[in-house]
């Protein structure tokens, strides 16, 4: 087996093509992937045309808002391109050079103030792209509901003083006149005093403790109002708990993802490569003619490949390293989960090899049989019917992406424990290596 | 099925199917030290079959080989590693075939291909004639008592025939028996001392070729006309 290990290598050696793809592939990924992370989404581009004049404020409730402020509150997730006209910012549009377009009404600030008719901003876009149409609507849509609840939350903080104001009394302004309001609270003092004042059994003593009555209930209900109008102005609110699965962060779960799909790719190529190519020269009914045993063989194969691809993917990892916070503390384990991914990786395509005995059809099979195992792994459940995300699931277990998946996300995140996933492989390079062995009888036919 | 104490090969009713077809149907046959056996027949008639379960590569359904210690085997096409040089792939296989001294047998091997100033070329760029050089020098590298070789002059030119034929006659001189399947027809009557006609699996000749000429009562016309008569007459 040791000759045939030198021979594997000095042929990948004179292979320049496929060690530099085997090479750059990862790096490639681990540079995007890092990138990506580090960098965080971009802001999209609106166009933004502002008609009210600078420092308009509307009053509500007694309390002026500058609108303006209001409206810089989109910026944060936005990135303004400022238009001088409503026909203007419209334009960009047309032209692609912005997302979409925000336009902010000269009339608004006086549709708010009489509270008649809702204010209404514009949005511009071009639906040319589905996607891209979701994106600005989602983004425009979120901010003006953010906006909508903090102008709610202002209004129903005044509405609670105008509330304490009748109940506890006390002095308020209104179109620059100052009036003292009693409140229910004085009245009711005012009331208790002048029904000492009456007879005992007297019918206005009876009539005052109505009032007296009526007055301490509208008090306490009022008590409530803090309450109420909280809800009014934040009607849901999320309580959120994850049922099932770690607290990876998307970014620890974009690496593990990274490595597992670069993982994938290598060794099913190296594997599969490997054993088509004793068919491809003709060699195999040579070797196995007494020279070695068709298990070696396939051992020697699977070593191979599991041994470059593993080193290859912890080189990866240690790329993201420089971009991603990862445990150091934990790389026996990331080693255990990429080595165990590898090898049944390895075994999944000798059974590649021996079913396609040539390479560019191995190389074709396993990128086809690759993607839709990759994207099927990743379809989170409620996203399909349950009858067919259990199809999925069953399909997804039938192969070593999702399992390796699951223990890389175990080794690099301590998402979920590692030996589920481990026991998992090993069935799964046992099943596979087994498959290619009987698949070896009609290899050399 | 008679031997001797030069025999060095003996098969008995071999019979290989695949599926429904039935590729071999009781195929015997026996083989001299040094004599060179020509295998012959149509398409499809079971030669390739035959030489792979003599050479060990297939077992038979049913029957025996009784051989001698070392069978090389050269298949018909070259398996060799384009990417290795010569000696590369004749030191791969003579460490896997445990020769005493592989650098020794490679060099032996390349002094008998008059290969050795071509011994550093990647095989993937040598003409098919060298490459059927280095494939028969593989199979010679243990030096085998019996070489079975698969259509070994398909992929040459007359001149690079000519030279694969000294050589085989050669190796045949100093004792080795030689066992081929061929669709050169007149390479069979040229150089073998015995001939097996197969067609449909069966063994329908055993003999010399002059045999089979005076069978089929053609002896004076070119040998491929007493074949194709011979396999008329049989109802093939």
């Amino acid at each position: 087996m040791r000759w045939l290990l030198i021979k594997d290598l000095r042929i990948l050696q004179r292979s320049p093509l496929l060690v530099g793809l085997l090479v750059v592939y990862p790096v490639v990924i681990a540079v995007l992937i890092g990138f990506a992370l580090s960098r965080g989404p971009d802001k999209p581009e609106v166009a933004f045309y502002n008609g009210l004049d600078e420092g308009t404020t509307v009053e509500l409730g007694g309390q002026e808002i500058d609108l303006t402020e209001q409206g810089s509150r989109l910026f944060e997730e936005i990135d303004p391109v400022p238009a001088e006209s409503r026909a203007d910012a419209i334009q960009k549009v047309r032209d692609g050079e912005v997302l979409g377009a925000l336009i902010i009404p000269d009339d608004l600030a006086s549709n708010l103030q009489s509270t008649l008719e809702p204010g209404t901003v514009e949005v511009f876009y071009n639906a040319e792209d589905p996607a891209k149409k979701e994106f600005v609507e989602n983004t425009i849509e979120a901010q003006v509901q953010q906006a909508n609840a903090a102008l709610t939350k202002r209004i129903a903080v005044e509405a609670l003083d105008l509330l304490d104001l009748i109940s506890e009394g006390g002095s308020y302004s209104f179109l620059g006149q100052d009036f003292d309001v009693l409140g229910l609270v004085r009245a009711e003092d005012i009331l208790t005093e002048a029904r000492k004042e009456l007879p005992a059994g007297s019918a206005q003593r009876d009539e005052l403790d109505r009032v007296l009555a009526f007055s301490e209930l509208a008090r306490e209900n009022l008590a409530f109002s803090d309450d109420v109008l909280g809800v009014v102005g934040e009607p849901i609110r999320v309580k959120a708990k994850a049922l099932e699965g770690g607290s990876t962060s998307l970014n620890a779960f974009a690496v593990a993802l990274a490595a597992a799909v670069s993982l994938m790719f290598i060794t099913l190529l190296l594997a599969a490569g490997l054993l088509a190519i004793e068919r491809e020269d003709n060699a195999f009914a040579r070797l196995v003619r007494g020279l070695v045993s068709q298990t070696a063989l396939l051992a020697e194969k699977a070593a191979l490949a599991a041994v470059c691809s593993t080193a290859v993917c912890m080189l990866m990892l240690a790329g993201l390293g420089l971009f991603v916070d990862l445990d150091w503390g934990r790389l026996g384990l990331w080693l255990l989960a990429v080595a165990a991914g590898a090898l049944a990786f390895a075994a999944l395509g000798l059974a590649i090899g021996v079913l396609a005995r040539e390479v560019r059809a191995a190389s074709l099979l396993a990128f086809m049989l690759a993607l839709p195992l990759a994207f099927l792994a990743l379809v989170p459940s409620g996203a399909v019917a349950p009858g067919l995300f259990d199809v999925i699931r069953v399909i997804s277990a039938l192969f070593p992406f999702k399992p390796t998946l699951d223990a890389l996300d175990a080794a690099l995140n301590d998402a979920g424990g590692l030996a589920g996933p481990l026991v998992h492989l090993g069935v799964l390079a046992l099943v596979f290596g087994a498959l290619s062995r009987l698949g070896l009888r009609r290899f050399a036919a | 099925m008679e031997t001797t104490a030069t025999t060095t090969l003996v098969a008995r009713g071999l019979v290989k199917s695949f599926g429904d077809r039935l590729a071999l149907r009781g195929v015997s046959l026996s083989a001299e030290r040094g004599e060179l056996v020509a295998v012959i027949g149509p398409n499809g008639a079971g030669k390739t079959t035959l030489l792979s379960i003599l050479a060990g590569i297939q077992r038979p359904d049913e029957g025996t080989v009784e051989a001698a210690k070392t069978i090389g085997w050269v298949p018909q096409q070259p398996a060799l590693y384009g990417k290795l040089t010569v000696r590369e792939n004749l030191t791969l296989f003579a460490r896997l075939e445990r020769c005493g001294d592989p650098h020794q047998t490679v060099e032996r091997m390349l002094d008998l291909t008059a290969l050795g100033g071509r011994a550093d070329d990647q095989v993937g760029v040598l003409s098919g004639g060298n490459r059927q050089r280095v494939n028969i020098a593989i199979g010679l590298l243990a030096e085998p008592e019996v070489l079975l070789l698969d259509e070994p002059s398909s992929a040459l030119d007359p001149r690079q025939r000519e030279r694969l034929w000294e050589f085989i006659l050669r190796l045949a001189g100093e004792g080795t028996t030689v066992m081929y399947a061929t669709h050169h027809i007149q390479e069979a009557d040229r150089y073998a001392s015995q001939l097996i006609v197969l067609a449909d699996g069966e063994r329908v000749f055993g003999g010399s070729p002059g045999e089979l000429e005076r069978a089929t009562g053609t002896t004076g016309l070119d040998f491929e006309h007493a074949f194709v008569e011979f396999l008329r007459q049989q109802g093939h």
